[in-house]
């Protein structure tokens, strides 16, 4: 049955022995097992996939690993789940997972209703549409009437539903649960329209059987900022997880790649000298190795190099930094002072 | 065995004084009783650590937010259904298309799988091997694979509705499935409706009267042909009083999909090939044991009584073969309405894919997971009561 994933994590969520809470908890816990057990997505290229090697790549992926270097020192130390957006937030709530980096967006209603915090944005996105370039649709005021493919869970059901009733206008959703059927249906010409952030709309079109053959309308109708998101009830293991992002972000702001951080070691700029712990300070505050942030960015980049690497310009995906630039360069990505 | 009062008159030995460990009776009771608390124990723990558990967590509970605005669209809904409406109407509009698919995926199924399971027994070779290939490639198919490929028949076979098929006037048949005219609503299809129900009910009294006529005269009264007659005319009788209203809803194509008159999904249809097939192949083997456990003495006494071939199946074999066929069909058919559940898989929103988003958007995985339980199993037990009930009657026929 379909369900027994689902049922079997709301079994452990209620068999969960209640004399677990206390500070460090989950800090604790992934010490002890030696490493992380992340849950990804398993299925959006440029974000979490594994390759045809069986390597998972992208942009969560590399969060997740960016945490397991702060820990351990080793981008190697952390295990993935694949999740589908129906099991993500069941998965953490559980224990089943202690980090979710699954392109989940952040929401008033999920931050307070299922017991988790988001941490720091790893990827701003959007909700748009992709049509067949046959059906000459210009614009997605043009979409009254059409079939919608859309997947389950995910707060583009929502978002989607909003737009049409502020347009007033009719629509057919065609809710399917796994996103590589839901791709093929939408290729056959079930539905008129795909919707889905555009991140995943662009990785959609690049396993297109021919991708010329589909254009993204140019609205975007809804604001999902995608951030990694943790259990209540372990503040250092939240900071932890917080700073790894943020420490990748810094890390483009100031200049540091993951070729001359070695040569950045060297800096005579005291913020360099703190943030790579020359200065000591930073790591002790978070109960980390003093080398935590130069051990992300030597093992995994910095935020640009992250970003060009698995969703950039220059991958199939092609996507511009947009609102994922520097805040500096008219993007959204600012880190607060590492001090 | 020891209650010859003459070997001792000790009163402890008497059975009406035996300690109540040693009675039977009332040791099961006390049996009964300590089970009951075991479960009643183990159930309150697990309530009490569960809601223990979400607290600490800060995550919400209770059902709350049965209330709220749903705030998503279903594809298909027998009742009127917005965005705008409750997870409440969203549940129940969910529960509505799994019944849709399960009552008449069953129907389908006993009648599919009772038409195999004769030919199965066919002694035309020709029939009886189809049949039989029939059930063993349905069967050793898994459900969820034939769900697919009758999805992916449905959207990669036809054109989009641009190019939709048209066999006849007023049918369409593209890949957002098959939509087709309906008469414009008028007051006299309800009417319409009413009069059938009483013909039905009419052919049902007739069917008693005839009976009961033949048991005590002998003569045979043509009741099928009767109520036959009465279903169909009734309502034409009606429809003409009405003044025979003819005004079709023809669907007509608009810029993206057809508007008006009525669809059947793809994603329906898919689901209801795919269970029907499956199932059947399961019925068919379950008909044709009933059949063969009907001995073979009793056909041909039929047969020597002078019974054709539709009496004796009719009359001998059926009511008979009904009492062993019943129970493990009924566990077919529950078997269909679980496996209903497999709907998300391609699209049909039936209750388990709507209660997912409700789920996954409420974050109430708990309470979702308890409303699927309760919903299924009432599906169940209601399937369950009213085949047992069948099968009562049937028991009855014998003498």
């Amino acid at each position: 049955m379909k369900l027994s994933r689902l049922t079997v994590m709301v079994t452990i969520l209620s068999l969960l022995a209640a004399g677990i809470a206390f500070a460090g908890k989950d800090l604790d816990a992934v010490k002890k097992k030696g490493f992380i057990q992340a849950g990804v997505n398993g299925n959006v290229f440029g974000f979490g996939m594994p390759d045809n090697k069986g390597v998972w790549k992208g942009l969560d992926v590399d969060t997740a690993r960016a945490v397991a270097v702060a820990i351990f020192g080793d981008a190697s130390k952390v295990k993935f789940t694949p999740l589908t957006a129906q099991q993500r937030f069941t998965a953490l709530q559980s224990g089943e997972i202690d980090l979710l980096t699954r392109n989940a967006t952040r929401t008033l209603s999920r931050e307070t209703k299922l017991g988790l915090n988001f941490v720091t944005v790893n990827y701003y996105d959007g909700q748009g549409f992709m049509v067949p370039k046959k059906l000459g649709v210009k614009s997605a005021k043009d979409l009254s009437g059409a079939t919608i493919c859309v997947l389950p869970g995910t707060t583009t059901e929502q978002n989607a539903a909003d737009f049409f009733r502020t347009n007033k206008m009719d629509w057919t959703p065609v809710v399917i649960e796994s996103t590589s059927e839901l791709a093929q249906t939408f290729f056959a010409g079930r539905c008129d329209v795909l919707t889905s952030d555009a991140s995943q709309l662009a990785g959609t079109r690049a396993i297109a059987p021919n991708p010329k053959d589909y254009v993204v309308l140019p609205e975007i109708i809804s604001k999902e900022p995608l951030a990694p998101a943790v259990r209540h009830g372990d503040d250092q293991w939240r900071d932890i997880v917080d700073f790894a992002v943020l420490a990748m972000i810094n890390a483009e702001e100031m200049g540091i790649t993951s070729q001359n951080v070695d040569k950045m070691l060297k800096s005579k700029d005291p913020m360099v000298q703190r943030f790579l712990g020359v200065i000591e300070g930073n790591g002790k505050a978070l109960g980390l190795d003093e080398k935590w942030a130069y051990n992300i960015i030597k093992q995994v980049g910095n935020y640009g190099e992250i970003f060009e690497r698995n969703v950039g310009v220059n991958t199939t995906l092609g996507i511009e930094r947009g609102l994922n630039a520097l805040w500096t360069n008219g993007g959204l990505m600012y880190s607060p002072p590492f001090k | 065995m020891q209650s010859e009062p003459s070997i001792t008159p000790d009163a402890g030995l008497q059975p009406s004084a035996a300690p109540f460990w040693r009675d039977p009776a009332k040791r099961a009771i006390v049996f009964q009783v300590a089970a009951l608390l075991l479960v009643a124990s183990v159930c309150y723990y697990l309530f009490t650590n569960t809601q223990a558990n979400l607290e600490r967590q800060s995550i919400a509970t209770g059902f709350g937010f049965l209330e709220t605005e749903a705030g998503f669209e279903i594809g298909e809904a027998m009742v009127d259904y917005s965005a705008a409406d409750s997870y409440a109407d969203a549940l129940l509009v969910g529960a509505l298309n799994t019944i849709k698919v399960s009552f008449i995926g069953v129907i389908l199924t006993v009648i599919l799988g009772t038409f195999i399971g004769i030919a199965r027994l066919s002694s035309n070779w020709l029939v009886a091997r189809l049949a039989a290939g029939y059930i063993e490639v349905m069967q050793n198919i898994p459900v969820l694979l034939q769900l697919f490929f009758w999805y992916a028949i449905f959207y990669e076979t036809f054109p989009s509705p641009r190019q939709a098929l048209n066999p006849f006037n007023g049918v369409f048949l593209c890949n957002r499935g098959l939509i087709f005219a309906v008469p414009e609503a008028h007051a006299a299809h309800t009417a319409m409706g009413w009069v059938l129900l009483i013909a039905l009910v009419a052919g049902w009294g007739l069917n008693r009267w005839g009976r009961r006529r033949q048991a005590l005269t002998g003569q045979i009264f043509p009741i099928i042909r009767v109520t036959l007659a009465l279903c169909l005319g009734l309502p034409l009788l009606t429809w003409l009083f009405y003044g025979a209203p003819t005004a079709m809803n023809v669907p007509e194509l608009q810029s993206f999909n057809f508007k008006g008159g009525i669809t059947i999904s793809p994603e329906f249809s898919a689901l209801l090939l795919g269970l029907v097939f499956y199932t059947a192949a399961f019925v068919a083997e379950i008909v044709r044991a009933g059949i063969q456990s009907v001995s073979r003495g009793q056909i041909e006494a039929a047969m020597s009584v002078g019974l054709r071939p539709g009496q004796v199946l009719h009359l001998v074999i059926f009511p008979q073969a009904l009492r062993v066929i019943i129970p493990p069909l009924t566990s077919q058919l529950l078997n269909l309405t679980k496996n209903s559940s497999l709907a998300i898989a391609i699209g049909y929103a039936d209750f388990v894919a709507v209660t997912n988003t409700t789920i996954n958007q409420t974050g109430q995985a708990i309470e979702g997971v308890a409303l699927i339980m309760l919903v299924y199993l009432s599906f169940s037990l209601s399937t369950s009561l009213f085949m047992n009930i069948y099968n009562k009657k049937m028991v009855l026929v014998e003498r």
